[in-house]
C-alpha cells in the first residue's frame, strides 16, 4: 500500500529580493518592491511529506514526535523569527526566493531517518507555493 | 486522464494503544494518543477518482453516484463513531491516519467501477494528512 505522510509547519521570516550580479536598476526592474532595502515578511508555510512503509507495531510511516522534533530542529528554529538575508549562510551568497528557500529545506530535511522524503511544499503567501521533490538523479536518503 | 476530487467530513473518536507493549511503552510511543477513553478528531476525506469523460455524458463518473457511495461505505460507517470499538475494518488495527486511509481504499476501491480511484487523502487535522495511492508503483 503506497502511503504518504503530510504534516504543515509555520514558521515567519524577513528577507529582500537582490542580487549582487545585478546592477541597482536592474535589481529594482526584476524584483520590485521585494527589493526594498530595508526588507519585508511572510508567513511561511512548510508542508512536509514522506513516506515509507507502516510499522505493525505502531500503525505510522514515523512517529510524528520524531518529525516534528526533526522539522523543528532543522528548520524552524534556523528560520523562524530571523532574516534569512542575514541570518542563513547561504542566502548571503543566494537570492532568498522562495524557490531557493524551498530546495535548500529539502535538503536540510533529507536526512530524516526514519522515512523517506518525498516532497517539500513551501507556501510563501496563502497565494504563493512551490515544491521541490528533489532532482531525478539523486537518491533522496 | 481526468480527475474529480470529492470530499467529504466526518468526525470521530479513537486511540492509540498496541497491546503487544507495556503500558508504559505505550505512553512513550503514543504521547497522549495512548488516553484510552479516547479523543477526537473532524476528519476530512478527499477521493480523487480518475478517467476519461463519457463522450455521452461528459463526466467521468456520476458525482451523485460517488456521493452516494462515500455515505454508505465511510459516512455510515465512521462518521460519529469510537474507530478502535465500532469499525470491523480496523480491529485489531491502530488507527492511525495512515492505517484508516487504507482501510478507506480498501472499502471504495472494489465499488469505483467508472473511472479508477486514484488516491484517497485524509486529513485528520489541517496540518497532518495522509495520501494512499493504494497498490499503484
Amino acid at each position: 500500500m503506497k502511503l504518504h505522510l503530510n504534516r504543515r509547519y509555520r514558521f515567519a521570516a524577513s528577507h529582500r529580493l537582490h542580487s549582487a550580479q545585478l546592477d541597482e536598476s536592474e535589481n529594482r526592474r526584476i524584483y520590485g518592491k521585494c527589493n526594498n532595502p530595508y526588507g519585508h515578511g511572510h508567513n511561511y508555510v512548510v508542508e512536509v511529506s514522506v513516506s515509507g512503509a507502516v510499522d505493525p507495531a505502531t500503525g505510522m510511516i514515523a512517529n510524528l514526535v520524531e518529525l516534528d522534533a526533526f522539522v523543528g530542529r532543522e528548520v524552524l528554529d534556523a528560520f523562524d523569527h530571523k532574516n534569512l538575508n542575514e541570518e542563513i549562510p547561504l542566502f548571503r551568497e543566494q537570492v532568498p526566493t522562495t524557490e531557493n528557500l524551498c530546495v535548500e529545506i529539502f535538503r536540510r530535511l533529507r536526512a530524516f531517518p526514519a522515512a523517506r522524503l518525498d516532497r517539500v511544499r513551501l507556501e510563501e503567501t496563502g497565494l504563493n507555493s512551490f515544491e521541490y521533490a528533489g532532482e531525478p538523479e539523486e537518491s533522496n536518503r | 486522464m481526468v480527475y474529480l476530487t470529492r470530499k467529504i467530513e466526518f468526525s470521530a473518536s479513537h486511540y492509540y494503544n498496541n497491546p503487544a507493549m507495556s503500558p508504559e511503552e505505550n505512553r512513550r510511543v503514543f504521547g497522549k494518543c495512548n488516553n484510552p477513553h479516547g479523543h477526537g478528531h473532524n476528519y476530512v476525506l478527499e477521493v480523487t477518482v480518475a478517467g476519461t469523460p463519457d463522450p455521452t455524458t461528459g463526466m467521468v463518473l456520476d458525482l451523485k453516484e460517488l456521493k452516494e457511495i462515500l455515505e454508505r461505505e465511510i459516512t455510515e460507517r465512521m462518521d460519529h463513531r469510537f474507530l478502535n470499538y465500532e469499525v470491523p475494518e480496523l480491529a485489531g488495527k491502530i488507527p492511525t491516519t495512515e492505517n484508516v486511509a487504507a482501510v478507506i481504499w480498501n472499502l471504495l476501491e472494489p465499488k469505483i467501477t467508472r473511472g479508477k480511484l486514484h488516491c484517497v487523502r485524509l486529513y485528520e487535522t489541517p496540518d497532518l494528512f495522509v495520501d494512499c495511492f493504494g497498490d499503484a508503483p
